[in-house]
């Protein structure tokens, strides 16, 4: 290999090969500044990416989202240098990198793409320790890297460590694509449309890994994607870009859903916001209710007297974990002659305090009795949403959601007319 | 005398001559590999420069071989010299055309995840972009391969090596006693070592082609 230097340090980390690098240890995100940013294409008028300033914070999950041929994968291109801007500089952690050596560059910012871009010549293992060979480490430190990388994608290392890409499926050639991006633990992480090219029910499990690796590893991600639902569900923040990268609304997920900045945003965004806000939330964030329990071991009198007792009109009976049983109302004691084996409906349906406000909306609909019971980590109830419950806390959201864009706003215009008049 | 009894009695000379018949051909091809590749490598990402590496050598192809060897006895002389240019540049179209289409052929998006690895420019061409083009360049090195096997035999014109003495020898002196032996021993001879040639071939792809490209 002529490009490995061939007196490294044990460590490889000498400040000359991993430069804009924290101290020791896992390395977690960087900052990115991008200012104002151009590039125009050899041949053509019009730039591609017109005068772009962006500022994305250290360890933050930043998504460019917008219609294709928006220039979105040109920008990202160029925080690598993939595509050399043709005016503006890039900072990472405050270090100038518009004229530092891409080559070095790269290697020190994780890149994954569509499809994987695996090499098909060569095995996993072979294409995890791509970046780590490169910057010289040593054999023992690459191989232990590589099971330690298969194993924080959830692939088991003996299993997968020689096979070749096309004997993997488009889900685990993607997760060895994150791993290899990640491989000699860069800061930053670009990726252009990662999980484009799977299915939308392996995108969604990747979608997941996303988010729990992102929640270990701190890094700064930027994610290129023309899916707004992956945008909101993957995104600190989400810069939407129309025609030449523009910037159309940089924000959390939440303002942009409820106060979207133009046409063009609202556009975006699509139809059904308030559903989609409904992603956002989980259920442990809102008021949930409460109902009338009984357990199997409570007499029948007392169970009766709770049904008596007026509120509601049902009783949730619990299992001896406590865990939601049967719905049980009035005429079923009755009806069952008194014996609680055969009274009531069981509870066929429960969510948990981590699922979101969507999944509880979808329990409620097609619960016939319109609630769902609310189940703490080992299943036991903590509570009932009903259609009131969800209502208001969308309601309440939404409010909150709105004050919050408008202050926004104007700390913004303040902003704006401060610098206007200084 | 049979033919049997031509081969056993003449199996030494036989064997001389195919033994320097396989080594011209293969130091040949040694050399048109290196130079096909090379100009390959140099002249694949410009579409002109490729197109015109493809479309000289095609035009060497042209070139009669007895004719390309008479043209260069003036210049260089009998011997072994003419022999080795000659077929050195007989084999480097299918080489150098190979190599091209399978540069080319390699997926944009594994060049650009290389480059987005932080590979150098070199590092890309030896570790992604050859290594991928390889299965193409080594058809290429059998096809011209066949080729030379039967060009070889005109070299014997210019007082080269090889089977081809026996079979001009054998075609001067038509009806004379073993004029038919000798043109049918130089001939069976190229064809058994284009087939040894060929077997040695499909072994080093098996050896060469990792298991994640290979058909």
């Amino acid at each position: 290999m002529p490009d490995t230097p061939s007196t490294t340090t044990e460590s490889g980390d000498s400040a000359q090969e991993q430069p804009f690098r924290g101290g020791d240890g896992r390395t977690t995100g960087a900052t990115i500044r991008l200012e104002s940013l151009s590039k125009t294409y050899p041949g053509s008028t019009e730039p591609a990416v017109d005068n772009v300033s962006l500022e994305i914070e250290a360890g933050e999950t930043v998504i460019f989202v917008g219609p294709s041929g928006g220039g979105k994968t040109t920008l990202l291109k160029m925080i690598n240098r993939l595509i050399e801007p043709t005016s503006g500089r890039i900072k990472i952690n405050g270090e100038d990198v518009t004229d530092m050596d891409a080559v070095k560059l790269r290697r020190n910012v994780g890149y994954a793409i569509q499809q994987s871009g695996l090499f098909p010549h060569m095995t996993v293992a072979q294409n995890i320790a791509t970046v780590p060979k490169m910057l010289g480490w040593k054999k023992a430190r690459i191989k232990a890297r590589v099971e330690e990388m298969l194993d924080l994608v959830g692939l088991e290392p003996a299993e997968f460590q020689q096979r070749y890409p096309r004997q993997l499926s488009g889900g685990q050639q993607q997760r060895v694509g994150v791993a290899r991006a990640l491989a000699a633990d860069p800061p930053v992480l670009l990726m252009d449309e990662p999980f484009g090219a799977v299915d939308p029910i392996t995108r969604d499990h990747l979608q997941d890994e996303l988010i729990r690796l992102q929640h270990e590893l701190r890094k700064t991600i930027v994610f290129v994607t023309h899916d707004f639902d992956e945008a909101i569900k993957i995104g600190d923040r989400i810069v939407v870009l129309r025609e030449q990268s523009h910037i159309a609304q940089f924000d959390t997920p939440e303002a942009i859903l409820t106060n979207p900045a133009d046409d063009f945003v609202s556009g975006f965004v699509g139809a059904g916001a308030a559903l989609k806000r409904l992603n956002l939330t989980r259920v442990r964030d809102v008021n949930v209710g409460e109902v009338p329990v009984a357990t199997f071991d409570q007499p029948l009198r007392s169970i009766f007297s709770l049904l008596d007792s007026g509120q509601g009109n049902e009783v949730l009976l619990l299992d001896k974990h406590r865990r939601p049983y049967k719905w049980l109302r009035r005429g079923d004691l009755m009806r069952a002659k008194g014996s609680l084996a055969r009274a009531g409906t069981p509870v066929n349906d429960t969510v948990t305090r981590d699922a979101t406000l969507r999944d509880a909306l979808e329990a409620v609909l097609t619960d016939n009795a319109g609630r769902v019971a609310v189940t703490g980590r080992r299943g036991e109830y903590t509570g009932v949403v009903d259609m009131t419950t969800l209502m208001n806390s969308v309601h309440e959201l939404l409010d909150e959601d709105r004050m919050e864009a408008i202050e926004h706003q104007h700390q913004l215009e303040e902003q704006a007319a401060e610098e206007g008049s200084s | 005398m049979n033919f049997w009894e031509y081969v056993s009695n003449r199996y030494a000379q036989l064997l001389a001559d195919s033994y320097q018949h396989a080594s011209a051909v293969f130091q040949c091809m040694v050399a048109a590999t290196v130079i096909g590749v090379l100009v390959g490598v140099v002249t694949y990402r410009t579409e002109w420069a490729g197109n015109l590496a493809t479309s000289t050598t095609s035009a060497i192809l042209t070139v009669p071989s007895l004719a390309l060897i008479g043209l260069l006895i003036p210049i260089v002389g009998l011997g072994v010299t003419p022999t080795v240019i000659a077929l050195t540049l007989y084999g480097l179209l299918p080489i150098v055309r190979n190599c091209i289409v399978g540069l080319r052929g390699v997926d944009p998006a594994l060049v650009d995840a290389a480059k987005g690895l932080g590979m150098s420019r070199v590092g890309r061409l030896l570790r992604v972009e050859l290594p991928l083009a390889w299965p193409p360049i080594l058809t290429g090195i059998r096809v011209a391969t066949q080729m030379l096997m039967g060009i070889a035999a005109i070299a014997a014109f210019a007082s080269g090596p090889g089977l081809g003495n026996l079979i001009f020898r054998g075609v001067a002196s038509l009806g004379s006693a073993n004029a038919l032996n000798q043109v049918l021993a130089g001939t069976l001879g190229i064809v058994v070592l284009a087939l040894l040639f060929d077997a040695a071939y499909v072994l080093i792809g098996r050896l060469t082609i990792p298991r994640g490209i290979r058909a």
